[in-house]
C-alpha cells in the first residue's frame, strides 16, 4: 500500500447533498419576491432598514460569538442572515435605524445565543426582536407609512392604520362592519400588496410564491402553514357568519395581519417548530387560535406574533408527547 | 402501484455502474485466508493442522453448535498456518491459511452443472444438507441457514419471501445471479417451499431491475404459487421487516422475527447456494461479489473463492486508482471501512466499494437545527436526533425506554442530516452499552 493511509469510519459512507448552509439559503431564496414587491410598495426605505436588520444581526452574532463566548463564529450559516431579513420584514419601513439596531440585539443577542445558539433556541429570534420593539415603542412600531405612492423619503411619507388596525378601533368605536369596510382596500388590493402594514406583510401572492417554493425545495412541509391559515379562516369564519356586522370576514383575516408572512416564514423555523408532522398540526392549531383570540378579544388588532411565540415554548411538550408511531408497535405513540 | 414499505426510507444515488457486466470468474487465488467465523452465532472448531493436504469441499472447521456453520476448504491446498487475521468488522478473527495447489485439476475445474428441477430429498434431508453444507444468509447478515428453516412448534408459516431487493447502491451481485441463474434460483424456492411446507412465495425485486422482473415473470407464467413482486426503489427495503411489511403488509412485532407474522426471509444468493447444495452436493465455497467505484478502470461482477484477499479483487480491476482514500466491504449505507486489503473475501462480502478522495471524508458535524429529517426518514419509527442526545450524555435507561434497541442501522439518518451530525455512531455507541447493562441486569 503506498501513499497516504485508508479512512476508516463507520457507515454510512455517502452523505445527501442537503446541507443547513443550502436550507438556510433557499429560504432567503423564497424572500426575494417579498423583498422585490417591498421595494416596489416603499422604495429605498424598505433596503435600508433590510439593509440595517441585516448587518446588525450579523455584526451583533460576530461580536458576542468572537469577544464575549470566545466560541467558533457561525455567521457563515446563514442564520443570522435569515434572522435579519425577517426582523425587518416584521417592521413598519419607516421605523429608526437605532430601533432596528436594538431589535437586531435583541433577536441575536437574547433570543438566540443567551440560549446556546443556532438550534437551542427556544423562541423564534426575528420575533422576540419583533416584539421586543412593539411593546417599547408602541407608537413608531405603528406608524405605517401607506402604500399611495412610492415614498422615497421619511418625510413625505404619509402614515395609514393597516387593516386589522382600521376593523378594531372601528369596532371599539361602535362602527359596524359595513361601515368600516368603505375605509378598507380591497381583497385583491391585499393579495398584490397595495396596503399598509410591515415591510414584509404586503402582499400575499409573493408571499405564497415564496412559501410554495420552500415547499417544493423540501425546505418546509406544508403541515404548518395551511394549518395556521384554516384555523384561522375556520375560526374567524365561524364569528363572522354569527354576526357579520361585527366581526371581520376571514378571507380579510387570512390576508391581513401577516397571517401569511407568519404561516410561511416565521411558524416553519425549523429550530422553533416541532419535529414530527402530527406535532406541527398541533403547534399550527395552537398558532391560529391564539392569534383569533389576540385578534377578536385582545388589546392588539394583529396576533400572529405572539401566537407563534407562545407555541414556541410548547414545542418541546409537543415533541415529546407527539412521537413517530415505532416500528413493529402495537399501540399507537407511547405517552411519558 | 408499486408496492414499499410506507414509513421512512431514503433514495440515494443508485450508482449501479456493474448492473450489465456478465459475472466472471475470478483467476484463481495464490493463497486463502478462512476465518472461521464467518456467520452469526457460534465460531466453528478448526479440525485440520499446519501442513495438512485439503481437498476442496473438504470440511475444515466443524460446527460450534446449533447456531453456527460448517467450514469448507474453498480449493485443495496445503494447510500452511492457523493464524489470526483482521476481518471485514476490525476484528483480529482466527483463520486457515490455505496455500493452494496450482497443479490439482480440481481447483482448475469449471464445472457447469446442468439445471436438475427434480426435488428427491426429504424435508429432514434438505434441512441437513443445508447445514452440512455451511449454508449461511449472503445478504450480509450471515446468519446459519438451517436455523432459520427450523420451524419451532406452534409458529404458524404461510409465506417464504425470497430477498432480491438489492437496496444497497452499487451492489449488483444479487441483480447479475438473478438474470444468470434464475432457473436454478427458481428450482432453489421449490426446495425450499418444499423443506417449510408452505405453497406460496414472493420473490421481492426493486424496480430498477426489470430486467430481473421480465425474467422471473416469464419463466413463471405456468408456475404456481411463486409470484414475482416490483417494488419502488426505496433504501432500505432489503431489510427483513421492511421487505415484510412491503410484500405482505404485515409488520413484525418490536423484538420480533418474521416467523412471528408466519414468514421466513432468504436472499437470492442463499437460495442459489441452497440448490448447489440439495441438487449439486456443492458446499459453499464462492460466491458473487460486486468490485466497484466511480474511479475504477473495469468495475466488475466476480465469482470468488472464500477467503481470497482483496487485493487480488482490486487487482483485477485495475488496481487502486489514485486518491483512492477508502475501501469499503459492503454497501455505501452499511458496508465497513476496510484498514487495509489484506482482508479476505467472506460468505458475508457482497461486494467491495473504492471511494475517492472527495466523496471519502465526512462534513464537519454542526448543530442540530430540528429540521426532523432524521424523524421522517427512520424506518423504524425511531427518533435519532434524540437519541443521539441520550447516548451523547449517558442517558441510557432513557435511550432503552425511547426503543434504541429496535434499530436497524441502515444510516438513512446520517445520510439526511443536513448538519452532518454523526446520528449512527452515537446510536450505534449508545445501543452496545444499552445491551450491555440489560445482560447485567438480566
Amino acid at each position: 500500500m503506498s501513499g497516504q493511509p485508508f479512512i476508516v469510519s463507520a457507515s454510512p459512507h455517502v452523505h445527501s447533498e442537503r446541507t443547513s448552509e443550502k436550507l438556510m439559503y433557499d429560504v432567503v431564496i423564497a424572500l426575494i419576491p417579498v423583498f422585490l414587491v417591498s421595494l416596489y410598495v416603499f422604495g429605498i426605505n424598505a433596503f435600508i432598514a433590510t439593509a440595517a436588520a441585516v448587518v446588525s444581526c450579523i455584526l451583533f452574532e460576530y461580536l458576542i460569538q468572537r469577544y464575549i463566548l470566545k466560541s467558533s463564529v457561525t455567521i457563515g450559516d446563514g442564520s443570522a442572515l435569515i434572522t435579519g431579513i425577517l426582523l425587518a420584514f416584521n417592521l413598519p419601513a419607516g421605523i429608526p435605524i437605532w430601533m432596528i439596531v436594538i431589535g437586531s440585539l435583541v433577536a441575536i443577542g437574547v433570543a438566540k445565543l443567551s440560549f446556546g445558539g443556532l438550534g437551542y433556541n427556544i423562541f423564534n429570534p426575528a420575533l422576540v426582536g419583533r416584539v421586543f420593539l412593539l411593546v417599547s415603542f408602541p407608537v413608531e412600531m405603528t406608524l405605517w407609512p401607506t402604500a399611495v405612492e412610492n415614498n422615497t423619503t421619511l418625510v413625505d411619507a404619509v402614515t395609514g392604520a393597516t387593516t386589522l388596525g382600521l376593523i378594531k378601533e372601528g369596532v371599539q368605536f361602535g362602527q359596524t362592519m359595513s361601515e368600516i369596510s368603505a375605509q378598507l382596500p380591497s381583497a385583491m388590493d391585499m393579495f398584490y400588496g397595495i396596503t399598509a402594514g410591515s415591510i414584509g406583510e404586503m402582499s400575499a401572492l409573493a408571499l405564497l410564491v415564496g412559501g410554495v417554493f420552500l415547499i417544493v425545495r423540501k425546505v418546509i412541509s406544508w403541515h404548518i402553514p395551511v394549518t395556521v391559515l384554516v384555523t384561522i379562516a375556520i375560526m374567524t369564519g365561524i364569528f363572522w357568519l354569527i354576526d357579520p356586522e361585527q366581526y371581520a370576514s376571514p378571507l380579510i383575516h387570512v390576508l391581513s395581519g401577516g397571517a401569511i408572512l407568519g404561516a410561511f416564514f416565521m411558524a416553519t423555523d425549523l429550530v422553533t417548530s416541532p419535529v414530527t408532522k402530527k406535532g406541527m398540526v398541533v403547534f399550527a392549531i395552537g398558532i391560529g387560535v391564539i392569534t383569533v383570540v389576540i385578534r377578536l378579544w385582545g388589546a392588539y388588532p394583529e396576533g400572529i406574533s405572539f401566537a407563534i411565540l407562545i407555541m414556541n415554548a410548547f414545542v418541546p411538550l409537543i415533541n415529546s408527547y407527539f412521537k413517530p408511531r415505532r416500528f413493529g408497535s402495537k399501540i399507537k405513540a407511547k405517552i411519558i | 402501484m408499486l408496492r414499499t414499505f410506507p414509513k421512512g426510507g431514503i433514495h440515494p444515488p443508485e450508482n449501479k455502474l456493474t448492473s450489465s457486466k456478465p459475472i466472471k470468474r475470478l483467476p484463481l487465488p495464490k493463497v486463502v485466508y478462512v476465518p472461521i467465523s464467518q456467520h452469526i452465532g457460534i465460531p466453528a472448531e478448526i479440525i485440520v493442522d499446519r501442513k495438512d493436504k485439503v481437498e476442496i469441499g473438504q470440511v475444515i472447521a466443524k460446527s460450534g453448535g446449533f447456531v453456527s456453520s460448517n467450514i469448507h476448504a474453498p480449493v485443495a491446498g496445503t494447510v500452511t498456518k492457523l493464524d489470526k487475521i483482521v476481518d471485514t468488522r476490525g476484528y483480529k478473527k482466527q483463520c486457515i491459511v490455505i496455500r493452494t495447489d496450482a497443479k490439482n485439476e480440481s481447483n482448475l475445474e469449471e464445472i457447469e452443472y446442468p439445471l436438475r428441477k427434480e426435488i428427491e430429498l426429504e424435508p429432514e434431508e434438505i434441512l441437513q444438507r443445508i447445514s452440512d453444507y455451511g449454508i449461511v444468509g449472503l445478504g450480509g447478515a450471515t446468519f446459519p441457514s438451517h436455523v432459520k428453516l427450523q420451524i419451532k412448534e406452534g409458529k404458524k408459516l404461510d409465506c417464504l419471501i425470497i430477498n432480491g431487493v438489492e437496496c444497497e447502491p452499487y451492489l449488483t451481485a444479487d441483480h447479475r445471479l438473478m438474470l444468470e441463474h434464475s432457473e436454478e434460483i427458481l428450482v432453489g424456492i421449490r426446495i425450499l417451499m418444499h423443506a417449510l411446507h408452505v405453497d406460496r412465495a414472493i420473490i421481492g425485486i426493486e424496480n430498477n431491475k426489470r430486467d430481473a422482473i421480465d425474467l422471473f415473470k416469464k419463466l413463471t407464467t405456468n408456475e404456481s404459487g411463486i409470484q414475482i413482486a416490483a417494488l419502488k426503489v426505496k433504501y432500505p427495503q432489503g431489510g427483513e421487516k421492511q421487505l415484510v411489511r412491503a410484500l405482505l403488509k404485515r409488520e413484525v412485532p418490536k423484538n420480533g422475527l418474521p416467523l412471528d407474522v408466519g414468514v421466513v426471509v432468504h436472499n437470492v444468493g442463499t437460495v442459489y447456494a441452497i440448490y448447489q447444495a440439495v441438487q449439486h452436493n456443492r458446499p459453499l465455497l464462492e460466491r458473487v461479489v460486486t468490485v466497484t467505484g466511480k474511479k475504477l478502470d473495469q468495475p466488475s461482477n466476480f465469482w470468488v473463492k472464500i477467503g481470497t484477499p482483496i487485493s487480488d479483487l482490486i487487482d483485477a480491476v485495475g488496481g487502486v486508482p489514485e486518491n483512492t482514500r477508502k475501501i469499503v466491504s459492503g454497501g455505501p449505507m452499511m458496508g465497513m471501512a476496510l484498514k487495509n486489503m489484506d482482508v479476505p473475501v467472506t460468505k458475508g462480502t457482497s461486494g467491495i466499494l473504492v471511494i475517492s478522495e472527495d466523496e471519502a471524508s465526512r462534513g464537519a458535524p454542526k448543530n442540530c437545527i430540528r429540521c426532523g429529517e432524521c424523524v421522517d426518514v427512520c424506518p423504524m419509527g425511531l427518533e435519532p436526533h434524540l437519541l443521539m442526545n441520550l447516548s451523547e450524555k449517558g442517558m441510557y435507561e432513557k435511550a432503552s425506554q425511547e426503543d434504541i434497541l429496535t434499530c436497524i442501522e441502515c444510516g438513512s439518518c446520517s445520510y439526511v442530516c443536513p448538519s452532518h451530525r454523526p446520528l449512527l455512531d452515537y446510536i450505534r455507541f449508545g445501543k452496545s452499552i444499552v445491551k450491555q447493562l440489560e445482560t447485567k441486569s438480566a
